[in-house]
């Protein structure tokens, strides 16, 4: 199964169509759309499954357990002080008597809402927006490339400390908005600078000739093509969004006391680390899982979506190049 | 080196007598993730002093690799064995070091690409200065001077000035008018040279050919000319080797090659050429499928699977190289050259016989006079021009750009014109603005009787339904990403079919352009070129359109797969009544498809009319000088034929000459009296009536053969 077509490889001769499909219908003669196709690569991927069952179970697990533990994140054990892990408190409990499932559990909560919504729309944000510009250019191009220089210099931290008093009290999702609205300035140049490329591609300029729209070229043609780009940038997104709110906790904004966040678990409770280990791995093990678990979602997605990819062990070190001259 | 008129000294070396290069059983194989892929295998050959062989094949055929391998310059991950004999001197086994002192010196080589054959950062004379510098113990001032009589020699005009220009500045023909000048730079006794035109337009190329001719002449070394078009090296080599999956399957002297092939490859490569000369339609011959993946070769013949021949004996054993028709020096690998001797027919009517290649029938629609048929596209007097900005903060216009500068022509039902022309005449931005649909700067576009001046967007919209195009590059023309059930299944979802009209037509379309179904799931990145350009034209066909625009729908294409995709176009044209707008440069192609044909130049149209009376009594001198470029694969026709080289390269459109734009370059121009030459520097020419349908824009046109 050699699917090796390189540029270099002008007429195209070589190596295609030499061996069968490399993704066999499953129903023979029925035509496949792109997004069933994709979803059956998806399916084959078992780490990606792994990855993704793991993400719906913390999000059971951090919805329902507390709702089965006899202990909540704002109410203290006084005869359990800084006790490590036993049958009463699964998890142990912390300096002050609260049960560490519990507040494991709220911090999840928060985690995994704040992290996946922040690289969703930091993400969206930048593939519209860059793509955009780089489609439309002028104009458009001018306004929205202003807009990403000002946030780039912007302090964001700052911005988010400031406002931060006046949206305490109001809904967690400003938060998520704000963290979101300082991250996806970078990728959006990127997406911008890669969209100028695709427009020039033939395929794009067939689709315009065609009557598309341009909207609808920007969805199906220039954002599928730099799908891997966009994933990768989603996942790095998660475990960063979890970080930032973690470093505005720290410092009083964000996510308050008594309510907690990974974040601010594992900040506040980093120094015991080595003393009372249950007060740190909990939490840390926790992020670990749900970052690694994003991961593994990403790379099956980006499989599923690049169709040159094909997960064959590289047994030589081989340059392309050689084998198409 | 004293005097200018030293050029090149006799070998220093006692001339060897025998061949200069023979090669013996050359093999070459590579690592790769599905195992080695055995690129040459048991290659032998040989080249004699001031011989040109010529080494032909598609793609992948192992030709590139073999001469790579006589180099020296493959990667340290080939494994080679043989012999590679240069003037009796082994050189496999030697040392880098070993073989860089006959690197350059000894043996010299042309690559395909000379924009990357050149470094951008040094001016040209310098390199040519390096490359003697690097083997002979001269001066910097003397090296320097060789290089401006090198350049010089080469024919670049005003060569001291321009040996201080850097590569950038110099346009293609004249980089790889350098490239030769380095290589002959230090009288080598062996040229190799890759595909050294097919990077170039015609009329370069055939620049280039001749250069390469006199460079053959002043060194007296023998030349390894590599290329994929018979056509290239019918006039030029003296003997031919045609290579298949990475063995020689035919040599033999050029003429009976080409008059006498007995393998069937050969015969297939010659059948599958779209001819100049031949007026009448003639039948192309498509070699079906691929060559096969060199790593796991099945046993017996590898051109038995797509072999018009093919008996259960093929499948046995690979047949080795033997002479046929008692002649010493033919040689093919075919165990029924016997049976292709005994055909009557000769070259590529052979082919045409035993591979049953059939022209297309006539549209329906063709039978109509052509005054009588609907204008599917009309031009009138179209003008697309682009300023020449300067400044950062403040633009200033300091120049127009003239792309193109008024044309007008009509496409009427059931025909195809061709559009041809140089590269930079204004053929693309032609093609961009009929496209594009919007109210042109000057003139009009009309398609199917509505202007493209009038239109607003819905309208727009509705006419693109009945216009679609077929870009040249298939590897780009279809997004990656996408199956082919997508791809060809998208413009009707834009035009609003239904779920079900899209699954039962996506089909139909596929075994239309002769794929099969089952393979709509697949992504693009799965099939080959050849295949690639068929979903093209499945996607451009799928909205029933009357014009399709073809922008050089064949040049990225392997010869035996081009006849293909001509056929299946010329079939779809009788099938459908299509109309098309062809534009190529290629003009062999565009007679062979093309009822009609405008040739531009400069972002003018110069001549226009039917096929065949502007191929035979073309009226203009650009075109005559085109015509004469293009070569004929015919050994013996190519020999008598009188070439027309044109001087120099296509001026700037955005300071073109006054008057007839075509004077700087024109051969007539400068035989003509200076009051008649006035008259071309002062007036432009109109485009006037030469024949009945046949137009061309010259004071002074008159008949020329070149054909």
């Amino acid at each position: 199964m050699t699917v090796i077509l390189n540029e270099g490889d002008a007429a195209g001769t070589t190596g295609a169509a030499s061996g069968g499909p490399v993704d066999a219908a499953p129903e023979p003669g029925k035509a496949m759309t792109r997004g069933r196709l994709v979803l059956i690569r998806f399916m084959r991927n078992k780490l990606a499954l792994v990855g993704l069952v793991v993400i719906l179970g913390m999000y059971l697990m951090a919805f329902v357990g507390p709702l089965l533990s006899k202990w909540s994140y704002d109410t203290q054990d006084y005869t359990a002080f800084l006790e490590p892990p036993y049958s009463e408190h699964i998890f142990g409990t912390d300096k002050i008597g609260t049960d560490m499932f519990a507040l494991t559990m709220r911090g999840l909560q928060k985690s995994l809402i704040i992290g996946l919504l922040v690289a969703l729309i930091s993400t969206t944000m930048a593939a519209i927006v860059g793509a955009a510009a780089g489609y439309f250019l002028g104009v458009a191009d001018k306004a929205l490339m202003w807009v990403v220089d000002l946030l780039l210099v912007l302090p964001s931290f700052l911005i988010i400390a400031i406002l931060s008093p006046w949206f305490r009290g109001k809904s967690w999702f400003l938060l998520v908005l704000m963290l979101a609205a300082f991250q996806w300035m970078i990728t959006a140049r990127i997406v911008r600078g890669m969209t100028l490329t695709l427009k020039e591609r033939e395929f794009v300029k067939a689709a315009k000739f065609m009557g598309q729209p341009a909207r609808k070229i920007i969805a199906k043609h220039i954002v599928p093509n730099m799908a891997s780009l966009l994933i990768i940038d989603a996942t790095i997104n998660v475990g960063s969004a979890v970080l930032a709110e973690t470093g505005l906790s720290y410092f009083g904004f964000g996510v308050q006391s008594p309510d907690v966040s990974l974040g601010t678990l594992i900040g506040g409770n980093a120094e015991s680390a080595t003393t009372f280990p249950w007060l740190f791995l909990f939490p840390a093990g926790f992020l670990v899982v749900f970052v690694l678990a994003v991961n593994w979602v990403g790379d099956g997605l980006r499989d599923a979506l690049d169709p040159t990819s094909t997960r064959v062990r590289r047994k030589e070190k081989k340059d392309t190049k050689e084998k198409a001259a | 080196m004293t005097t200018s008129e030293l050029q090149f000294d006799a070998p220093a070396d006692a001339v060897v007598d025998g061949p200069v290069l023979q090669v013996e059983d050359l093999h070459v194989s590579f690592p790769s993730e599905s195992g080695r892929v055995r690129a040459v295998r048991g290659l032998s050959y040989h080249v004699a002093p001031g011989e040109v062989l010529g080494i032909v094949g598609e793609s992948g055929s192992g030709k590139s690799v073999s001469s790579l391998a006589v180099m020296g310059l493959l990667p340290s991950s080939a494994r080679i064995t043989g012999s590679i004999k240069f003037q009796g001197r082994e050189l496999i086994g030697q040392n880098d070091a070993e073989l860089s002192r006959i690197r350059g010196r000894r043996i010299s080589m042309v690559f395909q690409d000379p924009l990357s054959a050149l470094t951008p950062v040094f001016t040209v004379g310098d390199q040519i200065a390096e490359a003697i510098l690097v083997h002979r113990k001269v001066s910097k001032q003397a090296a320097a001077k060789r290089a401006v009589e090198l350049l010089d020699l080469v024919g670049i005009p005003n060569a001291v000035e321009r040996a201080k220009a850097f590569p950038h500045e110099f346009s293609g023909g004249m980089r790889q008018r350098a490239v030769i000048a380095m290589a002959i730079a230090n009288d080598p006794d062996l040229i190799i040279a890759d595909e050294p035109t097919t990077a170039l337009d015609v009329t370069v190329q055939a620049q280039v050919l001749q250069l390469l001719e006199t460079a053959q002449e002043v060194t007296g070394a023998g030349i390894v000319i590599i290329t994929h078009d018979l056509g290239v090296v019918a006039g030029f080599a003296d003997r031919l080797m045609v290579m298949y999956a990475g063995r020689a399957v035919e040599k033999g002297n050029v003429d009976e090659i080409y008059q006498q092939p007995r393998m069937p490859y050969t015969l297939g490569l010659l059948g599958s050429i779209p001819r100049l000369d031949v007026g009448e339609k003639q039948a192309l011959v498509p070699i079906k499928g691929q060559p096969p993946s060199l790593t796991d070769l099945p046993d017996g013949c590898p051109f038995a699977p797509r072999c018009p021949m093919v008996v259960d004996a093929c499948h046995t054993a690979e047949p080795p190289l033997m002479d046929v028709d008692g002649s010493v020096e033919h040689a093919a690998a075919c165990i029924r050259t016997n049976e292709i001797a005994a055909t009557d027919a000769e070259g590529a009517e052979a082919a045409v016989e035993i591979f049953g290649a059939e022209v297309a029938a006539e549209p329906e629609v063709a039978r109509i006079p052509r005054e009588q048929r609907e204008i599917v596209l009309g031009l009138d007097n179209l003008v697309k021009e682009y300023p020449i900005n300067k400044g950062v903060v403040f633009k200033r216009r300091v120049g127009t750009v003239h792309a193109v500068a008024g044309i007008s022509f009509d496409i009427r039902e059931g025909e195809t014109l061709g559009l041809v022309g140089e590269s930079g005449c204004g053929k693309t931005t032609t093609l961009m603005e009929i496209l594009n649909l919007q109210k042109p700067m000057g003139g009009e576009i009309s398609v199917l009787g509505t202007k493209s001046s009038e239109v607003d967007g819905k309208r727009r919209f509705a006419i693109r339904r009945d216009m679609s195009v077929v870009f040249q590059d298939p590897m780009a023309s279809l997004d990656p990403r996408l199956t082919i059930n997508d791809c060809i299944a998208e413009p009707m979802q834009v035009h609003g079919y239904s779920k079900d009209e899209i699954n039962r037509r996506v089909p139909e379309l596929m075994r239309l352009v002769g794929l099969r179904p089952e393979q709509l799931s697949r992504y693009p990145g799965e099939f080959s070129g050849g295949q690639r350009q068929r979903i093209g034209i499945a996607r451009a066909l799928a909205l029933e359109p009357k014009l399709v625009v073809l922008d050089e729908p064949v040049s990225a294409l392997d010869v035996s797969i081009q006849a293909g995709v001509i056929n299946l176009l010329e079939e779809l044209k009788s099938k459908l009544g299509l109309a098309y707008l062809f534009v190529a440069h290629d003009l062999s192609v565009v007679r062979h498809i093309a009822d009609r044909v405008a040739v531009m130049y400069l972002g003018k149209i110069i001549e226009i009319g039917e096929v065949d009376s502007v191929f035979e009594a073309p009226r203009h001198p650009y075109t005559q000088a085109l015509l004469s470029a293009i070569p004929i694969p015919d050994p013996v026709k190519e020999r008598q034929r009188e070439r027309i080289l044109l001087t120099g390269d296509l001026p700037s459109p955005a300071n073109p000459p006054s008057g007839c734009r075509f004077r700087t370059r024109c051969f007539l121009h400068a035989s003509l009296p200076p009051e008649q030459q006035r008259q071309c520097i002062e007036v432009e020419p109109p485009r006037e009536t030469q024949a009945a349908d046949h137009e061309a824009a010259c004071h002074f046109a008159q008949i020329r053969q070149v054909l």
